[in-house]
């Protein structure tokens, strides 16, 4: 259940940003999520949805985007998608291949209101 | 209506926190593990077993994290070396402040290791940097050999998989060679070392690992 932790450091940062920003009214926060990270979307959403209650942020939806895992392979420069830990080269069989994506936990953008 | 473009990692703060405390091991010449197991896969077992092998003289210390107790805590200054315990009173992670906090009456210099036993948990532990070098996951053979497949993320992160308990073999339906091949999917080319703390097969090259570590970070820092 890290996903509280998370959420609270996502409200943190967020916070941070409204107090620059005392007359916009925040709609949305994306997140960029790797599928490698172990967070569950919907322990995110409800961790999030118990922080924020009655604060200026209870309105604030998180938009996830789930990021897949890549690989590169060193050999033939291949980028593919790892789909069940498939990390194998599908081109050139090179076992050897580098995660390229898969690993994020970022906040992307706050899309606010500014009327 | 606009975006505000942001571009943070979620985790900024622990970040942070994490680069300080890696810079300073790092002007140390201090090598930081985190080790990192599910609950009852003998990571302070492992550790009691280690420190037994290191001479008297060697320049260790150890933060070990769990929910409640001091219990850890006891089993290993036994040894003799520092010990502190983090008690984290329910999270279930330790993260780069509690470390900070913790080792801040300890001189790094007098310090060539420095040991994390983080709380129980494969999930929790993953996400935060706590400035190690190198992050360690035990899998024991009582667990199944699908657990790099069901929790990928820690055996991504980790530089080695101590696989332990591999006196049990004989009992257990456990397949070690099934056990690495999924790790192996998960991290290509990851390191694996295969311990009994019970027989003590597998300790010499366990050791040697950790020593090569130690050897590594010491180069580094010169």
């Amino acid at each position: 259940m890290h996903e509280l932790s998370i959420a609270m450091s996502v409200f943190e940062a967020v916070e941070k940003e409204a107090a620059r920003r005392p007359d916009s009214r925040f709609l949305s926060v994306g997140l960029r999520i790797g599928e490698l990270t172990a967070i569950d979307k919907d322990s995110l959403e409800f961790g999030w949805e118990a922080i924020t209650r009655d604060t200026r942020l209870q309105d604030l939806k998180l938009a996830i985007e789930t990021i897949a895992r890549q690989q590169k392979c060193g050999t033939c420069e291949e980028i593919f998608r790892a789909v069940d830990f498939e990390t194998q080269c599908p081109k050139c069989g090179n076992l050897a291949t580098t995660t390229i994506s898969g690993d994020e936990l970022d906040i992307a953008y706050i899309e606010v209101d500014e009327t | 209506m606009s975006q505000i473009a942001v571009e943070k990692k979620v985790l900024n703060e622990n970040q942070i926190i994490a680069q300080r405390l890696r810079e300073s091991f790092a002007e140390n010449g201090v090598l930081c593990l985190n080790i990192i197991s599910s609950p009852g896969s003998g990571k302070t077992t492992l550790l009691e077993r280690t420190l037994e092998r290191f001479p008297n003289n060697t320049r260790v210390a150890l933060l070990t994290g769990d929910l409640q107790t001091e219990n850890d805590a006891q089993r290993l200054a036994k040894a003799g070396f520092p010990v502190k315990q983090i008690t984290t009173g329910g999270t279930c992670h330790l993260d780069a402040k509690m470390i900070e906090k913790h080792i801040a009456d300890w001189d790094l210099a007098t310090l060539d290791l420095l040991i994390i036993e983080n709380v129980g948990n494969l999930v929790c532990p993953s996400s935060y940097d706590l400035g190690e070098a190198a992050k360690i996951v035990i899998l024991s053979v009582t667990e199944g050999e699908d657990k790099p497949l069901k929790y990928p993320s820690i055996f991504f992160k980790s530089s080695l998989m101590v696989l332990s308990k591999i006196d049990l073999l004989p009992y257990v339906p456990f397949d070690p060679e099934k056990a690495k091949e999924n790790a192996r999917k998960v991290h290509p080319g990851m390191e694996i070392v295969e311990v009994s703390c019970v027989t003590g097969e597998g300790m010499p090259t366990w050791m040697e690992w950790l020593e090569r570590q130690k050897t590594q970070a010491l180069t580094a820092a010169v």
